[in-house]
């Protein structure tokens, strides 16, 4: 196959995306997540596929022999730019990796819609002590009801409810989570590309306008609660406010990890607490 | 969750069932609703707990549906049309305080426009109406038996020329049936006319199974009422046609998704299958094929994006109706990811007229005409003739007033002028104008309408229907309609020309990057009364 006229060999079920990965194109995702399967629903991975009417999703689309692919064509980039001003206009991306830089890129201008515009503005959901729920910045990407749902946890806690702009992520009726199905294995929080789920310590830092990520390492441990060995990743911040120590602020896991691709449980996700008696 | 609720709450009965019973879920929800008039969490939590599905599913799912409601209504209850066609015969939106009293997007009965519903339960409260087919019955073919039989009775249907089809496809065997849907090159008659015979070719040959034939009775195209008046006054005909499809494709079972807007196409077409079961036309040995065939109706739940094929899967299968990517399409992976033929209501019903025993009867095509006409109604014409004709047909303008313009196809069609009614209406012919025929609906204006409260009455409806999934759509149209809504109240966000320009640029994104057939023509109506008609100074 050829992206933007350049010969391209990709292995038999790559996607469209890894095809412009291998050809050296830098392809904005913001729905995609490498631990979930593709819902192609922001749509800003577009490219042109010759032959298709509309554009084309390249992270979900399987490549094939012969296609044709442009990835820099005036209707993938006004596509792209329409995206990031839609999705600008009515979502908080404040905290959103590469989202300026894309603007740039794309010269989209979130605010020619006006003040008035209608956005998911609503207020921030902290029910519980593990972490919050900012809907605010949420763009439905899907990957959080995914990991909570059929494809990691099988807990179904948490769904997308209403329709078309009203939809939002919500428990059975809106209940707070504690009055769900949610066991806070938090792996919801682990796909979420726009800090819409967040630890309860880092809400509570930044909003104390004490979360400082330049004074955070990271150190990959064993979890010690059982023995499946799920590998952590302990984010910590040296020095917090008059505190100069350090405090373990959130934990992770690597989605490479052949143990948890990602995912932990309450006690690993959430139990380090223990450490800062 | 504390509070007593003094309002009956519906339950479900029976046992939990051993896996879970996704495909139960719609059927459920409207059992529960049509029993206390709205769902209560408690009812919602039962639900899920006896299909062993996950509660806070079953709340995304029902509130993904507008004829639910979730906070205390009326079982009773009158659905006032706020389409566009009856906004422009006078239909207002009732207030807040009117109980049981909802608005409701179009009800596909233009031709009675301004319409109304009235429900208990779900089930109809008045009469069917009359067919509203005004030409005699000597000048149709789809049509020859509406209003003519008594749409009840299987011996009147056999009477009047119904089940020859099924006894000719016998006699052909399934290749030669799939064969003359081939030649007659019938194509699809919900919008999209891809060619009928290819979808029944890759059906048949697709690998795996059980197969599925699945009539899309969803009819939602504003200004389209052709399907509801044939699954009223002639539930059979469909009933034939599904069973002659799944003999030609090896399909065992037909799915009939009627939307919810038409309770009395769905009481009829559930009697006229009960009926046809009971006379051997289905069950293990279906009309004689020497092949099993059994025939479901899912009702809908209020969504217009259920009449895309895949969303109207998804439907059925108990997910939120969201459309999915295509490839795979649904003759390799449809309904529960088995290959399927799906076709709309009025597709069918030239399948019979295909297998006529005396020879293929000419190609005809079904108009919905309403608005600005003597005569509204649903028309039955040549494949070739031209809208002048249709519009002659249904009796032309009312004295005294002048044609502004149609709109051809609905909300996602094209709004033509005066000098473009001489156009054929076949899909080539209307391409070439830049239009589409569409479902068939015919939406005539005259010169007493604003088209900008028409415009921006699509606008609303295309952000009222847009299920969420992607955000070209979702979005897109929520910022289409800002634009129109300021354009028509005359305070556009700096020029006339900035706010045209948003609209362009919301309009090439939403047609270039959404996932389904909605958002892709959202724009598309807009576009033509912003470019063609000038409606807003802006004309080119």
């Amino acid at each position: 196959m050829t992206v933007d006229g350049r010969p391209v060999v990709v292995p038999e079920g790559a996607t469209v995306l890894d095809a412009c990965t291998a050809a050296g194109i830098d392809t904005p995702t913001l729905c995609f997540g490498d631990t979930v399967a593709a819902r192609n629903v922001c749509r800003i991975c577009v490219v042109d596929v010759a032959g298709s009417r509309a554009l084309v999703p390249s992270c979900s689309r399987p490549a094939e022999p012969g296609m044709e692919i442009a990835t820099d064509t005036p209707r993938v980039r006004h596509a792209r730019r329409m995206v990031l001003e839609l999705l600008g206009s009515s979502v908080d991306l404040s905290l959103t990796d590469h989202v300026e830089e894309w603007n740039a890129r794309y010269g989209a201008d979130p605010d020619r819609f006006g003040p008035d515009a209608a956005t998911v503005a609503q207020p921030v959901k902290v029910d519980n002590d593990c972490f919050v729920r900012d809907y605010s910045r949420c763009i439905l990407c899907y990957q959080c009801t995914d990991a909570c749902g059929e494809q990691w946890q099988h807990t179904f806690a948490i769904a997308i409810a209403g329709r078309g702009f009203d939809a939002t992520v919500s428990t059975e009726h809106g209940v707070g989570l504690p009055d769900s199905a949610c066991v806070y294995c938090g792996n919801c929080i682990e796909v979420c590309p726009t800090d819409a789920l967040m630890f309860r310590t880092e809400f509570d830092l930044r909003t104390m306008g004490t979360w400082a990520s330049e004074r955070q390492t990271r150190t990959d441990t064993i979890c010690a609660f059982c023995g499946v060995g799920c590998t952590l990743t302990l984010h910590v911040q040296h020095g917090v406010g008059d505190d100069d120590g350090d405090r373990i602020v959130k934990v992770t896991s690597p989605h490479s990890s052949s143990v948890t691709a990602g995912n932990l449980c309450i006690k690993g996700r959430f139990g380090a607490g223990h450490v800062h008696p | 969750m504390t509070d007593p609720r003094p309002v009956p709450v519906a339950l479900p009965v029976g046992p939990p069932v051993t896996r879970p019973r996704r495909d139960a879920l719609l059927p459920a929800l409207h059992e529960a609703h049509d029993a206390a008039g709205w769902l209560a969490p408690e009812a919602l939590d039962a639900i899920a707990d006896r299909l062993r599905l996950g509660r806070a599913e079953v709340f995304g799912v029902a509130s993904s549906y507008a004829s639910f409601a979730f906070t205390p209504r009326p079982r009773r209850l009158r659905r006032v049309c706020t389409g566009v066609m009856c906004v422009v015969a006078g239909a207002e939106a009732p207030g807040a305080d009117a109980p049981g009293v909802v608005a409701s997007p179009c009800l596909g009965r233009c031709e009675q426009a301004p319409a109304v519903l009235d429900t208990d339960g779900g089930r109809a409260v008045a009469p069917v109406a009359p067919a509203p087919v005004p030409q005699p019955p000597t000048e149709r073919s789809l049509l020859r038996r509406v209003g003519v039989v008594d749409p009840s009775s299987l011996d009147d249907y056999r009477a009047h020329g119904g089940t020859a089809a099924l006894g000719h496809a016998r006699t052909l065997g399934p290749a030669a049936v799939r064969a003359a849907v081939t030649a007659s090159g019938l194509t699809g008659r919900g919008g999209a006319a891809f060619p009928a015979g290819r979808k029944w070719e890759a059906v048949a040959a697709a690998a795996g199974g059980p197969k599925y034939v699945v009539a899309n009775a969803d009819e939602s195209e504003p200004g389209t009422f052709k399907d509801r008046v044939v699954l009223e006054h002639d539930p059979f005909a469909v009933v034939e046609a599904m069973v002659i499809a799944g003999f030609a494709v090896g399909a065992t079972t037909g799915y009939v998704y009627v939307r919810d807007e038409y309770p009395e196409a769905i009481a009829r077409l559930e009697h006229a299958i009960d009926a046809a079961g009971a006379a051997g036309l289905l069950g293990d040995d279906a009309g004689g094929l020497g092949v099993p065939f059994r025939i479901e109706v899912r009702r809908g739940a209020g969504a217009y994006v259920c009449g895309e094929e895949t969303a109207l899967f998804a439907s059925i299968e108990g997910y939120r109706g969201e459309p999915r990517t295509k490839p795979p399409f649904p003759v390799d992976a449809g309904l529960f990811g088995r290959p399927t033929l799906v076709h709309n209501v009025e597709t069918l019903a030239n399948v019979l007229t295909i297998l006529d025993p005396s020879g293929p009867r000419p190609e005809t095509k079904l108009f919905s005409v309403s608005g600005a006409v003597t005569r509204p109604g649903l028309y039955e014409v040549p494949m070739g003739t031209t809208l002048a004709e249709v519009l002659d047909l249904a009796g032309g303008v009312p004295a005294g007033r002048t044609l502004q313009a149609v709109l051809l196809g609905g909300a996602a069609g094209t709004f033509l002028h005066p000098e473009e009614i001489g156009v054929p209406l076949t899909v080539e012919a209307t391409r070439a104008i830049g239009a589409t025929v569409g479902s068939g609906a015919v939406f005539v204006i005259d010169d007493t309408t604003d088209l900008a409260t028409v415009v921006l009455g699509i606008a609303t409806f295309f952000r009222e229907e847009s299920c969420g999934q992607c955000v070209p759509c979702r979005v897109g149209t929520v910022r289409q309609e800002e634009v129109l809504h300021r354009l028509v109240h005359g305070r556009p966000l700096g020029s006339v020309a900035e706010e045209v320009q948003r609209l362009r640029d919301v309009g090439a994104a939403m047609r270039d990057a959404s996932i389904c057939g909605l958002g892709q023509f959202a724009w598309n109506a807009i576009e033509g009364a912003v470019d063609r008609f000038g409606v807003f100074g802006a004309s080119t």
